[in-house]
Formats: C-alpha cells, sequence, structure tokens
C-alpha cells in the first residue's frame, strides 16, 4: 500500500490493528482484515464463475456468443420442456383426435381432458373476440346462447372452426348479407322492411307503419335466404329474425345499417393453426359452457 | 468462563481504563451425570417423548377401503390430514390455528404455575440433547473424563470413542429425520421403498436436512439453541410472576456458604453459617452452564437437575434436603422479611384466565369436530357473461359448483334452487331424481366440479325479493339422499336491466 509505506506503520494501541495511513481531523481508518470465510467464499466465487463461463454462454461476441461446452441455451431449454409436455399428453391427445363426439361424452376423462385443454385453447385463440366466458359482443357471436346460425351440434361447430367463416380456406362456410343501399331498394322501403322485421319478434314499431308493405319487400328481397317465415337458414348462415337473439343489434338504426351496406363478419379457419385435437377439445368446452343447439 | 468470572474480568478491565470486550466466545460445558428424582422424571418423559415420536407413524387406524390406515398421516398429495378419527380437508385448517393457539396458551400455563417446565423437559431441543448427553457420557465418559481427553493430544483410545461417539449421534439424527418422513406417507411402504432407494428424492433431502439438523442442534449448538436462538426465555420472563414454582437457590439457607468443616465450626461457635458448601456439584450437573446459586437467569432452562445434585450433597453431610427446589418468589421474599412461608397458590386469576381459554377454545374445537358436516356445496356465479338471453327470450345463468364428499363411501346428492322448478336447472352429468331436481354422484372422499344452468323464461320470473333490479337472491339446497341432511349457499340470478321479467 503506498501511502502506508511512505508513512512509518501505524498500529492502534487500542485494538491492536494497524491503520490504513488515511487520517481525518486525528481519526485514523482501522486497516481490518476481512473475515478469512468470505475471502473463502470470493475466491469460491471467482472459481465458480470462471468454471460457469466455460460450460455456460456467457461472453458476447461481434455477432455471436460462446456457446460453452455444456451447449445450453434458454431457447433450448424452453423447446424441451415443451416437447416434454407434448409427449406426457400425447396419449391424452390423440384419443381425443381419435374419438368420435359421442365417445368423449361417454368417458368422463376424456370429457375432462377436453375441457381442460378446450378452456385453456379458448383462452388463447377465441377470448379475443367471444370474450373470456365466451359472451361475445356486437359482430362477435355469443358462444354461450342457444342461436346459432352455422348449426350448433358438435359437428357443426366442429366444421366452423375448422375451416372458418367467410375465410381464405376452401371449404370455409360462404354466404353473407348482401348490400341492399346503393340503389336496390330506395330508403324508404328499407325503413319499411325493417320495421317488419322488428315486428316479427314483438320489437315496438312506430304508428301507422304499414308493416305489410314492408311484409311484400320481404318477401320479394329477403325470404330467399332468410325464409317465407324469417326462422334463417343453417345452410347459407342467415339468421332467424323472428327470435330475441341479434348479433349487430335490434334497434332500427343497426338494422337499417345492416340492409343498407350488408354484412359478413369473418372467423379465421383454425384449422391451420391448430391440430384436429385441440378443435375437438375446443368444440366439447364450448358446448359445456352452455353453447351450442 | 463463567457470568461471575466474566463479570469480574469487565469490571478489572473498566479499572484499567479500558471498554470491556462485547464478545465472549462460548465455554464447553461438560455436564456430570447426576441422579435423583428430576433426572428419573426426565428419563421417563424422554423414552415416552422420543417412543411417541418414532413409533407413531407405525400405528395402524382402520378407515374402510377408500382411506389409508395410518393412524396420524399428513397427505400431501391428497390435501388430506389425518388424525386417528379426524380426518381434516384443507379448508378447514383452522383446526390447525386452534391447536397453535392450544399450545401457546398451555405453554403459558404451564409457566404460570411451575416455570420453564417445557424448557426443562419437554422441549425437543432439551430432550434430543440429553440423549447426546447420555450416549456422550457412555461413550467417553463422565465430566472428569471428558475434560481430561478435551485437554490432551488424540490418543488411538480418544479417537476411537470420538468416532463411536459421532457415529452414534448421526444415527440418532438419521433416525429422527427418517421418522419425520414417516409421518408424510404409509410408513411399511415408505421405509421399504427408502431401503430399496425408490422412495421420492424429496424424502432422502429431507431426512439428510434433519439428520443434519439434529446433529448440529444437539451435538453442538446445545445450550446456545436456548440462551441465543429461542424467544421463549424472553417472553417467559415477562409472563412469569411472584407465585410462579421456580427452580430456586434458597439463599437464605445456603448464605454464608464455605465449606464444610468451616461451617460446621461456624455453626458450633453461634455463628452464622449457611448450608452451601460450595461444591459446584449444582454448577457441574447443569446442562447450559449456570449457576443457579446467581438467581432465576435466562440461561436456566430450569431442569430440575441442580435440585437432584444438591439434595444428594445434602443426604451425605446429613443436612435437611431442599436447599435448591421448586419455590416462589414471594416466598423467598417473605423468608426474607421473616414472614411465614405461604403455600403453593395454584389458582390465581392468571392460571384461571389462561385455563378458561384452554377450556373455551378446547371445546369449540371438540365442538367443530364433533359437528362436523361431511358434504359440502360452493357456487360461483359466472362473471362473464353474467347472463345470457336465448332465442325464446328465457334468461340463463350459469353457476360452477363444487360438491364435497368428506365421507369414505360414495354418496348422491340432490341439487334444488328455492323458488325454481325441478325443470328450470340443468346439471352437466346429472340424472333426474324422484321429484325431477337433479342428482349427482361424488365419489368416496372426493370432490365433484360442474356447471350448472338456472333458466327463467320470459315473464315467469315472479315477484323480485331483492330490490335491486338486475338481481334476484337464489337459495342452492344440497340434499344428501341418504342422511337426508341438507346444506344452503345463497347466490344471485342475474337478469338484464329493466327486463319485465
Amino acid at each position: 500500500m503506498s501511502i502506508a509505506s511512505h508513512e512509518s506503520e501505524h498500529v492502534d494501541a487500542h485494538t491492536g490493528t494497524s491503520t490504513t495511513g488515511h487520517e481525518w481531523d486525528g481519526i485514523r481508518e482501522l486497516n481490518t482484515p476481512l473475515p478469512r470465510w468470505w475471502l473463502w467464499m470470493l475466491y469460491g466465487s471467482i472459481v465458480w464463475a470462471i468454471g460457469y463461463m466455460i460450460v455456460y454462454p456467457a461472453v458476447p461476441l461481434v455477432s455471436s456468443y460462446t456457446k460453452g461446452v455444456f451447449g445450453w441455451s434458454a431457447r433450448g431449454a424452453v423447446t424441451a420442456e415443451l416437447a416434454d409436455l407434448q409427449s406426457a399428453r400425447a396419449p391424452m391427445v390423440n384419443a381425443l383426435a381419435a374419438a368420435s363426439f359421442a365417445d368423449i361424452e361417454k368417458d368422463p376423462k376424456m370429457l375432462a381432458f377436453a375441457r381442460a385443454q378446450g378452456k385453456a385453447a379458448f383462452g388463447d385463440n377465441c377470448a379475443g373476440c367471444h370474450g373470456a366466458g365466451g359472451g361475445g359482443s356486437k359482430a362477435f357471436p355469443n358462444l354461450v346462447d342457444d342461436d346459432w346460425l352455422w348449426g350448433g351440434k358438435l359437428e357443426d361447430i366442429q366444421q366452423t372452426l375448422t375451416h372458418g367463416i367467410r375465410s381464405a380456406d376452401p371449404q370455409a362456410r360462404a354466404g353473407n348479407m348482401p348490400v341492399f343501399g346503393e340503389g336496390v331498394l330506395k330508403p324508404t322501403e328499407i325503413s319499411l322492411v325493417a320495421d317488419y322485421v322488428r315486428s316479427l319478434s314483438g320489437l315496438d314499431v312506430a304508428k301507422g307503419v304499414d308493416l305489410a308493405a314492408g311484409g311484400k319487400i320481404f318477401a320479394e328481397n329477403c325470404a330467399a335466404c332468410h325464409g317465407d317465415n324469417a326462422k334463417g337458414n343453417l345452410e347459407l348462415g342467415s339468421p332467424n329474425l323472428t327470435d330475441e337473439i341479434w348479433l349487430y343489434g335490434s334497434d332500427k338504426a343497426t338494422i337499417v345499417e345492416g340492409i343498407n351496406k350488408g354484412r359478413g363478419g369473418v372467423m379465421p379457419n383454425w384449422g391451420e393453426r391448430l391440430d384436429a385435437g385441440t378443435i375437438k377439445a375446443l368444440a366439447v368446452y364450448v358446448r359445456t359452457l352452455g353453447g351450442g343447439r | 468462563m463463567s457470568v461471575k468470572q466474566q463479570q469480574a474480568r469487565e469490571s478489572a478491565l473498566e479499572a484499567k481504563g479500558v471498554e470491556p470486550e462485547l464478545y465472549a466466545s462460548r465455554p464447553k460445558i461438560y455436564p456430570q451425570s447426576v441422579q435423583g428424582r428430576f433426572r428419573r422424571i426426565k428419563w421417563i418423559i424422554l423414552a415416552l417423548t422420543l417412543g411417541v415420536y418414532y413409533l407413531l407413524p407405525f400405528v395402524r387406524w382402520d378407515r374402510g377401503p377408500n382411506a389409508p390406515a395410518q393412524a396420524v398421516l399428513v397427505d400431501l398429495e391428497h390435501h388430506r390430514f389425518y388424525f386417528f378419527f379426524i380426518e381434516i380437508w384443507p379448508q378447514e385448517i383452522y383446526h390447525l390455528t386452534g391447536l397453535l393457539i392450544l399450545a401457546a396458551v398451555t405453554l403459558f400455563l404451564m409457566n404460570a404455575l411451575a416455570g420453564r417446565v417445557w424448557c426443562g423437559y419437554l422441549c425437543p431441543q432439551t430432550v434430543w440433547t440429553d440423549l447426546f448427553f447420555a450416549v456422550e457420557r457412555l461413550i467417553e465418559g463422565d465430566r472428569r473424563d471428558r475434560m481430561r481427553k478435551a485437554g490432551e493430544k488424540w490418543n488411538l483410545e480418544t479417537f476411537a470413542q470420538a468416532i463411536l461417539k459421532h457415529w452414534a449421534w448421526l444415527m440418532i439424527a438419521w433416525w429422527t429425520g427418517g421418522a419425520w418422513v414417516l409421518y408424510f406417507a404409509d410408513a411399511p411402504t415408505l421405509v421399504y421403498q427408502l431401503a430399496t432407494f425408490q422412495a421420492e428424492p424429496i424424502a432422502y433431502i429431507s431426512i439428510a436436512v434433519l439428520t443434519f439438523t439434529t446433529y448440529f442442534f444437539a451435538g453442538y449448538m446445545r445450550e446456545q439453541v436456548c440462551t441465543y436462538m429461542c424467544p421463549w426465555p424472553r417472553i417467559q420472563a415477562a409472563l412469569t410472576d411472584e407465585y410462579a414454582l421456580n427452580v430456586t437457590y434458597r439463599y437464605e439457607r445456603g448464605e454464608p456458604r464455605g465449606s464444610l468443616k468451616k461451617n460446621v465450626s461456624l455453626r458450633e461457635s453461634g455463628k452464622p453459617a449457611g448450608d452451601c458448601v460450595d461444591c459446584h456439584q449444582c454448577v457441574n450437573v447443569c446442562p447450559t452452564g449456570v449457576d443457579i446459586r446467581d438467581g432465576l437467569q435466562l440461561d436456566c432452562i430450569q431442569c430440575g437437575l441442580c435440585i437432584d445434585a444438591c439434595d444428594t450433597v445434602m443426604m451425605q453431610i446429613h443436612r435437611p434436603t431442599g436447599l435448591i427446589g421448586y419455590d416462589t418468589d414471594i416466598n423467598v421474599k417473605r423468608r426474607e422479611a421473616g414472614l411465614a412461608e405461604l403455600p403453593a397458590r395454584y389458582l390465581r386469576p392468571r392460571t384461571i384466565f389462561y385455563a378458561a381459554i384452554i377450556a373455551v377454545v378446547g371445546s369449540s374445537m371438540a365442538y367443530a369436530l364433533a359437528t362436523r358436516v361431511n358434504s359440502g356445496l360452493a357456487v360461483m356465479h359466472d362473471r362473464n357473461p353474467l347472463f345470457v338471453r336465448l332465442h325464446d327470450g328465457a334468461i340463463r345463468n350459469a353457476y360452477a359448483v363444487r360438491l364435497s364428499n368428506k365421507i369414505a363411501e360414495p354418496r348422491s346428492f340432490e341439487l334444488r334452487v328455492e323458488g325454481f322448478e325441478p325443470e328450470q336447472i340443468e346439471a352437466a352429468g346429472g340424472t333426474r331424481g324422484a321429484n325431477g331436481w337433479p342428482v349427482l354422484a361424488v365419489g368416496p372422499d372426493q370432490t365433484l366440479e360442474d356447471r350448472v344452468f338456472l333458466t327463467l323464461p320470459r315473464g315467469k320470473a315472479g315477484a323480485r325479493e331483492h330490490h335491486d333490479d338486475d338481481k334476484r337472491d337464489i337459495t342452492f339446497i344440497l340434499d344428501d339422499l341418504a342422511s337426508g341432511t341438507s346444506i344452503r349457499v345463497r347466490d344471485h340470478f342475474m337478469q338484464p336491466s329493466g327486463e319485465k321479467h
């Protein structure tokens, strides 16, 4: 120590410990040696660190890094864990993919697994549009109710999930609400038919509206898809206009908007992203939420 | 270094103008063997407590084919605790709280009656340290031998003895850890698995940790656990009173102490002479190395061994025994003031209060256990969505329900909802009972989670019982079909605001 060597070695009388040579107004700093256990831990840590740098990824290089002799990487660890998970789940997943819906519903263990897997997959993939509980919102169907545009049987739900609606999939469910504004129907006609449609499910209609005229416009323009009795058509995905469930809303302005501009929301074709077992599990899960028909 | 030596050194240093050191290294203690009443009590308690600890896991208790047959079992895997005829589920953990309250207040009561009974006789630290002392004495000899050997260089004999002693200690410690894990699994099976190296790693790790702590605390730390680590001596000092029995040196009888010959001659010449012959037997036998003649002190665990040692000496010199004995502070003061001793007063506000707490907590626990409902129902309303409108305008609410069957037999339950018709409730996986309500089967000692739908058709809701337009109070009722007992759980039925229902 350079400072100490300049001055004569000073030893504190009280403790018998030498001082560092620093002095402030007569107060000297004791040069207390570090405890030996502490020093050994420090040396041990250094040895450990050297070993660690050799076996694990450690030093950043220009475009890479030292890989370490163990060849460990965080991404590799995640991949291995995911592979472990997949292999642990494999028997049940394969059984699920192979089983029919009837078999799944009969076997409590399989049903529980399908529900659990469906719940996780729903949260990851479906909740964004349909809500965490499947309650839906405007333009995104409620999956918990009993009104299903394209059919609410497990097979129908599986079909919709796999190929989507108006998606890029060639087998996607197709058919949309055409545009009736822009010259097809006059605004007064659209207003009349909207009032007529509201009257079908018992909603209030302004007094003096000519419902018969609305009915005539409906028969000429709408009944082809929605049916003469306006109860919709599962093949075309055309909604039942006589029930109490409205995807976009039941107020007149919303109905007029739909007739004017048409409707056609898109459900992605999940067959591209999810395996058959997961889609089955999702169908089962949605059904046990209370949905389907 | 004894307390007195330490104090003498400190005062000498202060006289020289040097500040006393704040650190004192631990003097090693070589307790001497002793015979007598309290030693005998301690041996009996040691045998009983260790016997219970080591053997209890092997006691069987038949609970039928669907439950484990071990009398005391903490089944972490299945979340159950079994204690003979008692079975506790995780949500009944308040029984453990009650047990801890009982333990604490019993400790206070023992303290109010007879000082540190827990420390001196019952504490695991005391019991295991006592056992380790016994092993040490058996192998390396009594106090004098051990002190001599500690001062000598190693030789073949002392080295062999040391090896044997540590081996014996480790075996006891290992057995202690081994017995611990047996409380967490079927004991005979686990013993077999441990012996054939098939047990879970956590079993081996637990045994290793407890082997180490037992060996370290009972072999090396010993009285330091009591004097430095344990909070109880500090709390105990604040809880004691002048009527509590404590191990006491009757100094008005013992002082002035002196050699036997000197005191005899003093007594014969009519001068004051105490009974204490300053033989240090009380200090030599003390497992924590205190001098009881300095009075009640934090390091003293009140094991009573000094009473045995002193009584032995008193009988040898033909003086009355009881120079050291269980005595109260009030009597010490009264004798000092020349007053007559008071008989022991066990009934005091303090002891009555503690006993009352024990009685209240104990009987509440007994009542809770005796009237324990062996089925359970938990209902949780779906939060998203709160309700669903069906195509015909009906409103449906969904609930997650969990049924618990806390007995070892399968059972069937009927689920009803007050104010609803049977067909308005739907339970997934349930059958319909005689009255049309859903019936759910729950396996032995299991729970069943299910989804339940309640549907009210448009215009059928009837009068609302709740002030809030959006929500009605409803009550779920779960009937055990076999016993006829029912559980009621309140919840809500939600509906659109302002809806004409």
